[in-house]
């Protein structure tokens, strides 16, 4: 588990390849096809390539933007009180499940895979 | 002309009644759909169950609401309680929400009424619509090309005059771009005008719900209902909602207006750049003072934009894993499986791809060079607007880079895809509001469409430029398909 948080490949200007991709894939949850690693490689590792244009901007002594986005919306206060209000209910929120069971989620087993 | 008021007032003198005006939304839903596909379902029963109430309330004595009877399509990533919000996805597929989002909430209490979801790029992915997991839709003007995304089904709607007014999303130009090819009036309001609370999330610092409409005062009409802050949503700011209708009727001579010459050159199609000078001089015409701005950053915005909107959505979208809700993979055999499975057979080509690379950009060792990176740009981004505005009051810009191409053009090269949102996501960086107006037709008979982008909250502003436009410069031509 810890072995798939860390991408093997260290060198962050690399081409990316099928193995990488592969990689890539485990740590979003993905299960992809050969034909779909073989298709994804080479384009992702175009629009890799094309954003690496931005390691040529000065950026020292620049503050990343995160947060609010406009002044207005980062002073707004966005605490509210603490009161009990009423939510969906368990009936309503697992009517969408695709396996619910006994006023649960019921999902494949989670250990042994 | 305006066709909100004019809607309202037939409705108030009793002229007509809603029940009629939803019907004709239905049967010219219905009617276009084979020929479009804009709608992925049109809820005939609620729709004029709704109107009925409307008609019922009517007691002739007391004021109406502001969009009494007004027929709305809404953008099928947007939560409308009792219709579906598949996103474009089969991993959604049939998904009904339990509560809608709070500018459904409020365009219901105004009086509007919804007549379905409507199409559009698998979970606001795209530029094209291609995207769709249940089929493109076709733009009106004409079927062999796209109608632009990701809000294709909302801009087509509109567009063919299905509805006067529909709500899209917009994280990169999914608003103003689908508006510019359909030929409709597409505004993207200031990140925090309007709560995001029951819109599926994409990339969240950038997502805004816009409204399409063929008039920009109509636009203006259905911002004034949704904007505000809301508890639902700590980003939406506490700031005052101006009265949008009044500024847009206001005279725009002495406002300036900033062009960025550099935005002009390369890669712009030679009768998009003819169509904005002309739209730039009918605006010296009416009193504009142009002015010269430099953006010098724009030209890394698209690398920006897909570092962080694709971080975003990877963690966005971790949330379909089918244990909640939506599609799940059958017989796997341990959860890790199942997760794998279902996104395999739920998600399309170009979310995976959008997916991984979110994942790559943000995974141990690479966060600093890419995400941290494009946050630091995206505030230089910010910063060559603040400048720019010190200068003038709105920028006008090509809506995208060409008028509608055909399907399949860009569909194997994402990169020539992503490029198509060059003049768009600008606004999603900075925050600020940005709209598109029809300013012309191309040779081969399709619209055009200029961009004006503002400080933060200057909504009103740009109602008013883009009013102002329409009234001296009418798009005199019709879509092939329309009602």
């Amino acid at each position: 588990m810890v072995g798939l948080l860390t991408l093997a490949i260290r060198n962050p200007l690399m081409p990316i390849s099928e193995a990488d991709i592969e990689k890539i894939a485990q740590l979003a949850h993905l299960e992809i096809t050969d034909d779909e690693r073989r298709m994804f490689a080479p384009q992702i590792a175009d629009i890799v390539t094309y954003v690496e244009q931005l390691n040529a901007i000065d950026t020292s002594g620049i503050e990343p933007a995160l947060g609010g986005l406009t002044p207005e919306g980062e002073r707004t206060e966005s605490s509210r009180p603490d009161e009990v209000q009423p939510s969906l209910g368990q009936t309503i929120a697992l009517e969408p499940a695709p396996d619910p069971a006994s006023g649960h989620f019921r999902v494949p087993k989670v250990l042994g895979s | 002309m305006s066709k909100i008021p004019e809607i309202t007032e037939a409705l108030a003198r009793g002229g007509t009644s809603a029940l009629k005006i939803t019907e004709s939304a239905l049967e010219a839903a219905e009617k276009l759909n084979d020929q479009l596909n804009a709608f992925l379902e049109i809820n005939r029963n609620a729709a004029l169950k709704r109107a009925g109430e409307i008609d019922k309330e009517a007691d002739g004595t007391s004021a109406l609401p502001a969009l009494n009877g007004i027929p709305i399509a809404i953008k099928d990533n947007i939560c409308v309680q009792g219709m579906q919000a598949s996103c474009g996805s089969r991993i959604l597929g049939p998904y009904s929400p339990p509560y809608n989002a709070t500018a459904i909430e409020r365009l219901l209490r105004a009086g509007a009424v919804i007549i379905g979801k409507t199409n559009c790029d698998e979970f606001a992915m795209g530029s094209s619509n291609e995207n769709s997991a249940f089929g493109p839709v076709k733009n009106p003007w004409d079927p062999a090309r796209v109608p632009g995304g990701s809000s294709g089904g909302s801009a087509a709607a509109v567009a063919a005059g299905i509805v006067p007014v529909a709500l899209g999303s917009d994280t990169g130009g999914s608003v103003r771009q689908p508006a510019a090819l359909c030929g409709v009036v597409g505004i993207k309001p200031t990140y925090g005008r309007v709560s995001r609370y029951g819109l599926v999330a994409f990339g969240s610092s950038l997502d805004q719900i816009g409204v399409f409409a063929q008039q920009a005062a109509d636009a203006a009409a259905v911002l004034q209902v949704m904007a505000g802050r809301d508890p639902h949503d700590a980003t939406t700011a506490d700031v005052p909602v101006p009265n949008y209708i009044g500024e847009t009727e206001k005279n725009i001579k002495g406002l300036r207006i900033g062009v960025a010459r550099a935005l002009l050159g390369e890669g712009l199609d030679p009768e998009v750049r003819n169509a904005v000078e002309k739209a730039i001089e009918a605006y010296r015409a009416l009193g504009a003072e142009i002015v010269d701005v430099d953006l010098p950053h724009a030209k890394y915005a698209i690398a920006v934009y897909y570092i962080i909107a694709t971080a975003e959505a990877s963690s966005n979208l971790a949330r379909y894993d089918g244990v909640r809700y939506g599609f799940r993979a059958e017989d796997a055999p341990a959860l890790r499986d199942m997760y794998r499975r279902t996104r395999d057979e739920g998600f399309g080509p170009e979310v995976k791809r959008r997916i991984m690379l979110g994942t790559y950009v943000l995974s141990a060792g690479y966060y600093d060079a890419y995400y941290l990176k494009a946050q630091k740009v995206r505030t230089l981004i910010k910063q060559d607007f603040a400048k720019a505005f010190s200068s003038c009051d709105a920028v006008l810009t090509p809506t995208a880079p060409t008028p509608a191409f055909r399907f399949g053009d860009k569909v194997d090269d994402p990169l020539a895809m992503y490029l198509n949102d060059i003049y768009t996501v600008t606004a999603n960086l900075a925050g600020i509001p940005g709209i598109s107006v029809p300013c012309g037709i191309s040779s081969d008979g399709l619209p055009i469409g200029l961009q004006l982008l503002g400080p933060d909250w200057s909504e009103g502003t740009l109602f008013r430029l883009a009013h102002a436009y329409q009234q001296d410069q009418p798009l005199n031509a019709q879509p092939k398909i329309h009602v």
